[in-house]
């Protein structure tokens, strides 16, 4: 499955914005932003992938115990994630490390996770609304639809101000989409009228299941029959993903209910590093996705706008630096002191927990005498 | 100069050892971060695994073919400088020193028992004890895959996971089965055709001549240990060779019984189990068959270490199961499970294999009637069980199909005469004949 007469794209794989009937809702978005903003689109997409390819290595040197790749799925990330405004909420699955990166997330937090060394927690509230990954597959579509019921009741959605009307969006995969969450989720979207966008990352696999075994119909055409318009866009199209998305936030938030996007992108690597796709995927597919690369296009696209190499030798040098720094980090970390096991298990003091924790201290305690 | 060694990580989930198939770099080379260092095989994939660090590669401490546990040192990287400190796992703890968020990690950093990035600790320590656990390598072709050919290409094979042990325990390959399931599946009656067709269709295809007109294979390692052991029993102990041919048809049956019977679930049950049974009775009624020639004294064991001569990919080993007198069937059959796979899985340990007084060679499990085997060094018998298939055989004057199998058995002659030796074959012989003698 690739793209289809239905996919909107902006950015064509040349580099040049694509202007038709299609494309005419969606361009004034990208009209209105600055060259700044565009820079930064490509960016992010270069340092996230510096960062994702030495974190796999880093996972092969024996650093982590697993590592989630986001290979080729920049530009799907990267547009949507500049369309969420600082009052939404984003509900992330587990491979949208350029999301946390500009929520604020410091991506130690998800190198320490793959490592073992934390449950992958951060505070929301203090992270711009970025909630937490979630490695049970599509039960965040469940979290982000009551969140978004909970915004409706609240009233902080819909009263016309675009500045501070709240909406969510929650990232999900292909695989997902098979999942009874996924469908409950969108059941309630519907009947509740939340303000929410579902961001489909269809990057064609589920593991080793390819997406056409899991569904006859594309996937964007899927939410129509629970009453929620669905669009299917390159999803290795940056201007695309941005304006769309920005697009279906707005009509959310301002009471229209539930959106669904299905972004057409491929997962250019494993899918962990427990996974090996040489064993199922055709080199063919891999080629036809390597032409669509989403850095390779905005590239043009900027440098026909006129940036010149320094731009790029200067983000090259700062996705180096961050992989420098990472790896750096990551090679000091240390083992969390075991307090931290029990302390947010329960919020308030819990026997079971002191007892639990009084077990373990006097368990260590036992090797100090005989073992050291 | 400081050098430092990487040792083998755990790249899936709780992978304990890998095989390393290819070597990108040889020592000499420069590398640098991040450049692909080797191949290695795991139970799931082929990875590549890119170095953890800059610098000159000092030595390859692991050869291409053998497999390796998780954590054992592979290659020794020496840096030219201090410009590449960070990566070097040593410096790990000074980093952590100065590490705002990372307070405890000082007294903890040395109790860590598992966990990622800590392997370095143990490494200079193990690396004695898994070089002299790995010897030889033995030739990988079995094993090894063409990397450029992507998997998806072959045909997809859909077998239940019970089919796919079912294979495995017979040696069946699944791709070479018919499927007749509805779904295209193999099943459990696919397999066992297959095996039967296997003991004859199998080997079919002859590799080429080789290209060049001689080959030089070094001798090291097990096949050196072996050369020296039969050399040392074929012109030490004299060796005299004797052979039965007999019914084993109730032995068949017993074993049938057994594997159907619930105490026996999940264990492996074969002739062997019986014919181990009947060693150690028969050696209880012939005790100078189970002792040790010295020269001076002949010492007799009253116990019974039962070796079984295993063939595994790095050539012969003979482990064996200790007290084997004491054990009941069940566990019996329990041990010389265990010892297989474990002989099988190249993990079988030096002490497994020292210490045993008489041997059995299964030679049957290769289609062979019999043959005349060479005494496991230290030894004074060894027993060799021929293949059981259906002959025709008389039965009070009728040709009948029965199941028969011959009985040989290599005695030292210094210690064992013709008639212990006739009389210990003898009494295997009854047993397999009639496995309720056992009963005794």
């Amino acid at each position: 499955m690739s793209y289809t007469a239905a996919t909107v794209q902006l950015l064509s794989t040349e580099g040049t914005l694509v202007t038709s009937d299609a494309t005419a809702e969606y361009l004034p978005y990208i009209e209105k932003l600055t060259d700044d903003q565009l820079r930064d689109f490509h960016r992010q997409m270069v340092v996230i992938r510096k960062f994702d390819i030495d974190a796999a290595n880093l996972q092969r040197q024996g650093q982590l115990a697993m590592w989630i790749p986001s290979l080729g799925q920049e530009a799907a990330q990267v547009g949507s994630g500049y369309a969420a405004k600082p009052q939404d909420h984003i509900f992330p699955s587990y491979r949208e490390h350029v999301i946390a990166r500009i929520r604020g997330v410091d991506l130690m937090r998800i190198i320490e996770m793959l490592r073992g060394l934390s449950h992958g927690g951060w505070d929301p509230k203090e992270h711009n609304n970025f909630h937490l990954y979630t490695l049970v597959l599509g039960s965040q579509t469940l979290h982000a639809t009551g969140y978004a019921m909970g915004v409706l009741f609240d009233g902080a959605t819909g009263t016309g101000n675009p500045d501070t009307d709240e909406a969510v969006i929650v990232y999900f995969g292909d695989g997902a989409t098979s999942q009874g969450d996924a469908n409950e989720a969108l059941v309630f979207a519907a009947s509740y009228q939340t303000p929410q966008v579902f961001f489909l990352q269809n990057n064609h696999w589920a593991i080793s299941v390819p997406v056409t075994r899991q569904s006859r119909t594309p996937l964007y055409l899927r939410p129509g029959g629970f009453g929620i318009p669905g669009v299917q866009i390159d999803g290795n199209d940056v201007l695309a993903s941005y304006a769309v998305t920005s697009a279906n936030l707005d009509a959310a938030r301002s009471g229209g209910g539930p959106r669904f996007i299905e972004a057409l992108t491929y997962r250019m690597g494993a899918h962990t590093t427990s996974d090996d796709p040489t064993k199922y995927r055709d080199i063919e597919e891999l080629e036809f996705w390597t032409k669509a690369d989403p850095i390779t296009r905005m590239e043009k696209f900027l440098r026909a706008r006129g940036e010149g190499d320094a731009f790029f030798a200067e983000i090259e040098v700062e996705a180096n630096d961050l992989a420098a720094d990472i790896r750096h980090r990551t090679l000091a970390l240390g083992v969390p002191d075991a307090e931290k096991m029990f302390n947010h298990v329960y919020s308030e003091p819990h026997p079971l927990m002191d007892a639990e924790q009084a077990w373990l201290e006097n368990y260590e305690q036992s090797f100090e005498g005989g073992a050291a | 100069m400081a050098s430092s060694d990487f040792t083998l990580p755990d790249v899936g989930e709780g992978l304990t050892e890998a095989e390393i198939v290819s070597w990108k770099v040889k020592a000499g080379d420069t590398v640098e971060m991040n450049q692909v260092l080797v191949e290695i095989e795991t139970a799931k994939s082929l990875v590549e695994l890119p170095s953890p660090f800059a610098g000159t590669v000092s030595a390859l401490l692991v050869e291409e073919g053998q497999t390796v546990e998780v954590g054992t040192p592979i290659i020794t990287v020496s840096s030219d400088g201090e410009d590449v400190p960070a990566t070097a796992v040593e410096e790990v703890s000074e980093i952590a020193d100065t590490a705002a968020t990372v307070a405890a990690v000082e007294e903890k950093s040395g109790a860590v028992l598992v966990g990622y990035g800590s392997a370095g600790h143990g490494g200079s320590r193990r690396r004695g004890a898994a070089v002299a656990a790995v010897p030889a390598p033995a030739a990988p072709a079995a094993k090894a895959r063409p990397a450029s050919v992507p998997a998806a290409a072959a045909s997809v094979i859909i077998a239940k996971p019970p089919i796919r042990k079912l294979a495995k325990d017979l040696g069946v390959d699944l791709a070479e089965v018919s499927a007749t399931g509805l779904a295209g599946e193999i099943t459990r009656d696919d397999v066992i055709r297959q095996a039967s067709q296997a003991s004859v269709f199998r080997n079919i295809q002859t590799p080429e001549w080789g290209d060049q007109r001689e080959e030089r294979i070094p001798v090291k390692g097990v096949r050196k240990a072996i050369a020296t052991a039969m050399v040392t029993s074929a012109f030490t102990a004299p060796h005299v060779s004797v052979f039965v041919d007999i019914d084993a048809t109730r032995t068949m049956e017993f074993v049938k019984r057994l594997k159907n019977s619930t105490d026996f679930a999940g264990v492996r049950v074969s002739p062997l189990l019986i014919m181990a049974k009947a060693v150690i009775w028969a050696v209880r009624r012939n005790p100078t068959v189970n002792s040790t020639w010295t020269d001076k004294e002949i010492i007799v064991r009253h116990y019974v270490n039962l070796g079984i001569a295993a063939a595994t990919p790095r050539g012969l080993i003979v482990p064996n199961v200790k007290d084997a007198q004491e054990l009941s069937l069940l566990d019996l059959a329990k041990s010389l499970e265990q010892l297989t796979l474990t002989a099988r899985d190249g993990k079988t340990q030096p002490a497994q294999m020292s210490g045993g007084t008489i041997t059995i060679t299964n030679i049957g499990s290769y289609g062979m009637d019999t043959g005349t085997p060479i005494i496991n060094p230290g030894e004074a018998a060894i027993v060799a069980l021929g293949s059981i298939r259906q002959k025709p055989w008389v039965v009070d004057g009728q040709v009948l199909p029965r199941y028969v199998t011959t009985v040989a058995a290599s005695f030292d002659h210094r210690i064992v005469d013709g008639d212990v030796a006739s009389r210990f074959v003898a009494d295997l012989a009854s047993v397999l004949e009639e496995p309720a003698l056992l009963l005794d």
